[in-house]
């Protein structure tokens, strides 16, 4: 139970261990608990940057569709406008052609009264010249009374 | 095999305890070799690298598995340490940390074995004296605390400078006023450290060892007979519950020893305390 050589013995024997257990023990074991903690860092860092992304995505498409919302209501109210117009001409031309129509059957039948009117005058003279010939008894000489049946005819 | 050389009698009991305190040793007075602390401590320190080379095998980053999950917690148990009690940064610390900590332990739980299992098989192989627990040698605990000690001059010349050291001896504690003093504490206070690092291990270890001596003696020699089914028994139950003590001890002295390892190299990187 003394201080013996025993002592130098172990103090060699505690340095090499220390020596072997930092090379083949904490060096790689601590190198593989870094490496982990970092893995599991970077880990974090990326789902939050992933999460960062999704918001801005998100964000992103939220406005595509606004805007795309705004452009079909705007396309929609154009369309409904066109569509007002071409009624609106439509009306327009098919009144014109109605009206065009009209007149054209009213002058139609101005010029049948007309032609009417002429074809009875003319029979009604002439109704009238054979009356008044049968009366007088004789041909009435149309140039000498021409002047007479003729303001006949006028009259009628 | 011990048990019956040394049954006769209460010269028995004297000789039994003293063949179990006794080293197996070769030659004389500074040059005696104690063969058997040397042996297992060396074998001990082999049973750590063995572990180091299975971890270091298949280490896993991702997913560790039972055994390297293992070995990570003590290690991160003694980082923690070194972090909590460790100014600054020095790689040498953790590692030194771990060793002590990693042999101190094993080296202790050689106690827990039953005192006469391996002394007795020994003696089955020719080995007449064989005492097991390294840390029960003075030498094996004055080694590690002298390592330390050389570790922690070694750190105070590097970190304070030889002017910084000198003045940790002449100013400290009681300031320029009372040097002579300063010298004589300092030097006693930078002495007791290791020694009491050293002797705190070796005493706890060789009080246990010897409890544990004392409670196979009861029934040392003993006869068959009524007085047997009074002893037996109590032995049973004295040896289980000092075991069970001694695991908290031998964990408690080997923890110990790392704390103020780590303290003391510590306290030489800290420029004024």
């Amino acid at each position: 139970m003394s201080i013996t050589i025993t002592l130098i013995a172990q103090v060699l024997a505690f340095t090499i261990l220390i020596w072997l257990v930092n090379k083949h023990l904490w060096g790689p074991l601590s190198a593989v608990l870094e490496a982990r903690q970092k893995k599991i860092a970077d880990g974090l860092a990326a789902s939050e940057k992933g999460l960062q992304e999704q918001e801005q995505a998100e964000a992103r498409a939220e406005e595509v569709i606004n805007e795309a919302k705004v452009q079909a209501a705007d396309i929609i109210a154009q369309a409904q406008a066109r569509s007002a117009q071409v009624i609106e001409e439509s009306k327009g031309k098919a009144a014109e052609e109605a009206e065009r129509l009209i007149a054209g059957a009213k002058a139609e039948i101005d010029q049948e009264v007309n032609r009417a009117k002429d074809g009875l005058r003319k029979q009604v003279s002439d109704l009238a010249i054979t009356a008044a010939s049968k009366i007088v008894g004789k041909e009435i000489d149309m140039k000498v009374h021409k002047k007479a049946l003729n303001d006949l005819v006028a009259q009628i | 095999m011990s048990a019956t050389e040394h049954s006769d009698g209460g010269g028995g009991t004297v000789a039994y305890i003293q063949h179990h305190l006794t080293n197996l040793h070769t030659g004389e007075g500074f040059w005696t070799f104690n063969w058997d602390t040397i042996f297992v401590s060396i074998l001990l320190g082999g049973v750590i690298l063995k572990m180091a080379f299975m971890v270091k095998g298949n280490l896993e980053t991702g997913t560790p598995g039972a055994f390297q999950n293992f070995v990570e917690m003590i290690l991160e148990f003694v980082q923690t340490q070194v972090k909590d009690s460790f100014p600054g940064h020095n790689p040498l610390i953790a590692p030194l940390a771990l060793t002590v900590f990693l042999w101190v332990w094993l080296m202790n739980f050689m106690d827990l074995i039953p005192v006469d299992l391996l002394p007795t098989l020994a003696a089955g192989l020719g080995i007449p004296y064989l005492k097991v627990v390294p840390t029960t040698d003075l030498n094996t605990a004055l080694a590690m605390a002298l390592v330390v000690f050389v570790l922690t001059v070694y750190y105070n010349l590097k970190v304070k400078g030889p002017m910084g050291y000198l003045k940790m001896f002449l100013f400290h504690p009681f300031g320029k006023a009372a040097v002579p003093a300063n010298i004589v504490m300092t030097a006693i206070e930078e002495l007791a450290k290791p020694l009491s690092l050293g002797l705190r291990l070796f005493g706890n270890m060789f009080a246990g060892e010897l409890v544990f001596l004392l409670i196979a003696l009861l029934t040392l020699g003993a006869t068959i007979g009524a007085s047997l089914l009074i002893w037996f028994p109590l032995q049973v139950v004295l040896d289980l519950a000092w075991l069970i003590f001694h695991i908290l001890v031998i964990t408690l002295q080997a923890f110990i020893f790392m704390v103020l390892t780590i303290v003391y190299l510590g306290m030489a990187h800290t420029e004024d305390h």
